[in-house]
C-alpha cells in the first residue's frame, strides 16, 4: 500500500510538469492550428534561465528561500514569455499566410537551432549542469511514505497556474479575444481584434508556462542540459493530444495521466524499461476509442 | 542534423588544418602519419568524450615533441560522434575512406565502438578503443584492440567487493538497457554475486537519458536490499543517487567506471557520498609515469585534474605509437601484429599486456565517494 501511494505521488508530481508544458502546446494549437515544436526547447531555456538567475537572486535574498525560489520562477517565466514572443515574431509570423506544413517544418528547424546552438561551449555547453537548490531539500516522512517538499510545490504551483490560466482565458478581454481568434480568425479580425497581438500574447503565455515547467522539472531532476526538452517536450505533446489538443483542461488531465502511467509501468520489475512504451501503447488505445482525445470535441472538418 | 558547432569544435580543439590535397595513401618523406579519432565531443556523455580526446591529443603532441615516429609527425584527425547512434559508423567510414588514416582511436562508449569496429575490421585498419569495456567490442575481429579491461572483470570485481568488503547479502540491480556497457556489467555482476552466495532481490531497468527514476527506486526500496548495483553513466547515476536519498533508500550504491566524472558530484551533491565504483585509474595511485601524466595534463588543459577517460585516451595513443615504432611501418596487417604483441607496456593506467582476446590485462581500482571527492580504496589485480 505504501508503495502504491508512493508511486501515486511520484506519478502526480511528474504528470503535473507534463501538464504545464502540454498547456503551451494546446494553447498555440487552439489559436493557430499548428504544433510549436520549439516549445520543449523553451522549457529547456526556462530551466537554464533559473540556473543563471538563481545566483543573481541570491545576492539580495537568502539562498534556498521560498521567496527567492518564487522570484526565480517568476523571472524565468517572464524571460520565457519574451523568448516565445520573439520566436513567434521572427520565425512564424513571416509564414502566417503559408501552408501550415511550412510553419510546422520551420518549428522543427527552430527547435534544432535552439538545441544545437545551446550545446555550443560558448553558450551552455553539451555537458549537463547541476541546477541549484532553490528551496531547502526537505522531505516529509509518513510511515515510510516519503513526500518531497519539491513534489508538493510542483503540484501546488501547477494548480495555481492552471486556475490563473483559466481565469485569463475565460474572464479577461484578451482571453475572450484568444477564444475568438481560435473560433474564427477572419471574423475576429473583422470585429476589430488585433490578431498579431493576440497571437503574440498566446505564445508569451504558453512559453511562460513552459518556463515554469522547466524550473519545476529542474527542481526535481537537478541535471539540466540543452537536450532536456526533447523527450519531455515530446511527452507533453502526447499529453496534449491525449487530453484533446486545443482543450486546456484536457492538456492538464493528459499530463497527469501520462505521468501516472509512466510511473506505475516503471515500478514493475521486468517491464520497467518499457515504461514509455507501455504509457504510449495505452495512449494509442485511448485515441483509438476517442480519436479527439479525452476531453476534445470531435469536429467535422468544413470543406 | 550535421551542424556547424560540432565541426567547429572539432576543428578548433584539434587545431589541425587539413591539407586536403594529399590523396596518396603513402605520404612521402616529411608527410605526416594520419591517425583517426572518433569521440563524443557533444551530447550527453560529452564529459567522457572530451576527457578522452584531451588525453589522446596530449599523447600525440608529446610524441611529436619527441620527434614523432618513423621520422614523421603524427596527425590526429578527430570526428565528433555526438553521442548518437549511427554517427560513429559514418565518421569512421569518412576517416578511413576519405582521410586514409592508418589507425582509429575511440570510443569511450561500447555501443559506439561496436558500431565502428566492423568498419575498421573490413578495411584492415587497426582500431584501439581507450575505454570501451564491453567484451563484444574486440570480438568483432583481429584488428580491434582495447587498452582497458573488460566488463566481466569489472562486474566480477564489484560483486566480490559487495559480498566481501561490504558483506552485502541482498542486492538490487538497476541497469541502463540502452547501453551494452551497462548490460554487460550487470550480467557478470549477477553471475558472480550469486556464485558468492548472495541474492539478487530485484532487477529493474531504465533508459539512458531518463531523468525520473523514482518509479523504479520505489520498487527497489520495497524489496529492501543491502545495496544497489547501478552500472550506468554518471548523469543518470547522479540523479539515481539523489532520488534514492529522497525516497529514503539509504543503502550504498555501487557502480562501474561510467560513474567517474566530476559531473557525478556536481549533480549528485551530498547524495553520492558513501557510494563505491570500480575504475581503471586514480591520480593517487602514484606510479612515476602517472605522476608525470598528472602534471603535464594540468599544464596542457588549464589546471584540470585528469580522470580515467583522459588516462585511457592517453594510453591508447601511446600503445599505438609504440606499435608503429616496433612494426617499422604503418601497413595495416603489420601494425596489427605489432599491437597484438604489446607486452608489459608501462602506461599511465597500469602495465598493459594485450592478451589473446586483444583486451588489455591490467589492474582495477575501487574508489569511494567521500565529501564530494573520489577516494582511492583498493587495487584489484587481474
Amino acid at each position: 500500500m505504501t508503495e502504491f501511494l508512493q508511486q501515486l505521488i511520484n506519478g502526480l508530481a511528474l504528470g503535473a510538469i507534463y501538464a504545464l508544458i502540454a498547456l503551451g502546446y494546446t494553447m498555440v494549437y487552439g489559436v493557430l492550428r499548428f504544433i510549436n515544436f520549439a516549445h520543449g526547447d523553451v522549457f529547456m531555456l526556462g530551466a537554464f534561465a533559473g540556473y543563471y538567475l538563481s545566483p543573481v537572486v541570491n545576492k539580495f535574498l537568502p539562498a534556498q528561500s521560498y521567496v527567492g525560489g518564487a522570484l526565480v520562477l517568476v523571472l524565468a517565466m517572464a524571460i520565457c514569455a519574451l523568448l516565445g514572443v520573439v520566436i513567434e515574431f521572427l520565425a512564424y509570423r513571416p509564414l502566417r499566410s503559408r501552408p501550415k506544413l511550412t510553419v510546422l517544418i520551420t518549428a522543427i528547424g527552430v527547435s534544432l537551432f535552439i538545441e544545437y546552438t545551446c550545446q555550443h561551449k560558448s553558450v551552455f555547453g553539451a555537458a549537463p549542469h547541476k541546477f541549484p537548490d532553490l528551496i531547502p531539500a526537505t522531505t516529509i516522512n509518513f510511515n515510510g511514505l516519503v513526500i518531497g517538499v519539491n513534489q508538493i510545490i510542483v503540484l501546488v504551483t501547477t494548480a495555481v497556474l492552471l486556475v490563473a490560466l483559466r481565469f485569463i482565458v475565460q474572464k479577461t478581454r484578451m482571453g475572450t479575444a484568444m477564444r475568438a481568434v481560435s473560433f474564427n480568425e477572419p471574423a475576429a479580425a473583422l470585429m476589430g481584434v488585433n490578431i498579431n497581438s493576440v497571437i503574440s500574447f498566446t505564445f508569451g503565455l504558453g512559453s511562460a508556462l513552459a518556463g515554469a515547467g522547466g524550473i519545476l522539472f529542474a527542481m526535481n531532476y537537478a541535471s539540466i542540459d540543452p537536450l532536456m526538452g526533447v523527450q519531455t517536450g515530446l511527452k507533453a505533446f502526447v499529453a496534449a493530444v491525449l487530453g484533446g489538443i486545443g482543450n486546456l483542461p484536457g492538456a492538464a488531465l493528459g499530463g497527469l495521466i501520462l505521468g501516472l502511467l509512466e510511473t506505475f509501468a516503471g515500478g514493475i520489475p521486468g517491464v520497467s524499461n518499457y515504461r514509455d512504451g507501455i504509457a504510449f501503447a495505452i495512449l494509442i488505445l485511448i485515441l483509438l476509442l476517442k480519436p479527439a482525445g479525452l476531453l476534445g470535441k470531435s469536429t467535422v472538418e468544413k470543406v | 542534423m550535421k551542424i556547424w558547432p560540432a565541426h567547429f569544435f572539432a576543428a578548433v580543439a584539434t587545431s589541425f588544418i587539413l591539407t586536403g590535397c594529399n590523396q596518396s595513401s603513402t605520404p612521402g618523406a616529411g608527410g605526416t602519419i594520419k591517425v583517426g579519432e572518433f569521440a563524443s565531443l557533444t551530447g550527453k556523455d560529452a564529459t567522457f568524450g572530451i576527457s578522452s580526446h584531451e588525453g589522446t591529443l596530449m599523447a600525440i603532441e608529446e610524441i611529436n615533441a619527441d620527434g614523432g615516429v618513423l621520422g614523421k609527425k603524427l596527425e590526429l584527425l578527430t570526428e565528433d560522434t555526438q553521442c548518437k547512434a549511427g554517427e560513429s559508423a559514418t565518421v569512421v567510414n569518412k576517416l578511413i575512406s576519405r582521410d586514409n588514416v592508418i589507425a582509429i582511436l575511440g570510443e569511450v562508449a561500447s555501443s559506439r565502438s561496436l558500431e565502428a569496429a566492423p568498419i575498421c575490421q573490413q578495411n584492415k585498419v587497426p582500431m584501439i578503443s581507450p575505454s570501451s569495456t564491453n567484451p563484444d567490442v574486440t570480438k568483432t575481429g583481429d584488428y580491434i584492440f582495447r587498452v582497458c579491461f573488460i566488463d566481466p572483470f569489472q562486474g566480477t570485481v564489484m560483486a566480490n567487493f559487495a559480498s566481501g568488503t561490504l558483506k552485502a547479502k541482498r542486492v538490487a540491480v538497476f541497469t541502463d538497457v540502452k547501453s551494452d556497457y551497462s548490460k554487460g556489467l550487470a550480467k557478470f555482476f549477477k553471475e558472480r554475486f550469486k556464485a558468492n552466495g548472495g541474492e539478487i532481490v530485484v532487477e529493474l531497468d531504465y533508459n539512458g537519458g531518463d531523468k525520473d527514476f523514482k518509479a523504479q527506486l520505489t520498487s527497489i526500496k520495497a524489496a529492501n536490499p543491502d545495496g544497489v548495483f547501478v552500472p550506468g553513466y554518471y548523469t543518470e547515476a547522479a540523479l539515481i543517487c539523489v532520488q534514492a536519498k529522497q525516497l529514503g533508500l539509504n543503502v550504498p550504491l555501487l557502480g562501474g567506471d561510467g560513474w567517474e566524472a566530476s559531473t557525478l558530484v556536481e549533480i549528485g551533491g551530498d547524495a553520492v557520498n558513501g557510494n563505491y565504483f570500480s575504475t581503471h585509474y586514480h591520480q593517487s595511485v602514484g606510479t612515476p609515469i602517472s605522476k608525470k601524466f598528472n602534471e603535464n595534463y594540468a599544464k596542457r588543459w588549464n589546471g584540470k585534474t585528469p580522470d580515467t577517460m583522459a588516462a585511457c585516451g592517453y594510453d591508447s595513443a601511446l600503445v599505438l605509437a609504440d606499435a608503429i615504432k616496433r612494426a617499422g611501418t604503418t601497413d595495416g596487417p603489420k601494425l596489427r601484429d605489432a599491437i597484438a604483441a604489446t607486452k608489459t607496456f608501462p602506461a599511465v593506467t597500469g602495465t598493459i599486456t594485450i592478451n589473446e582476446n586483444r583486451d588489455a590485462s591490467k589492474s582495477a581500482v575501487i574508489l569511494k565517494v567521500e565529501a564530494g571527492k573520489f577516494k582511492y580504496l583498493e587495487t584489484i589485480q587481474p
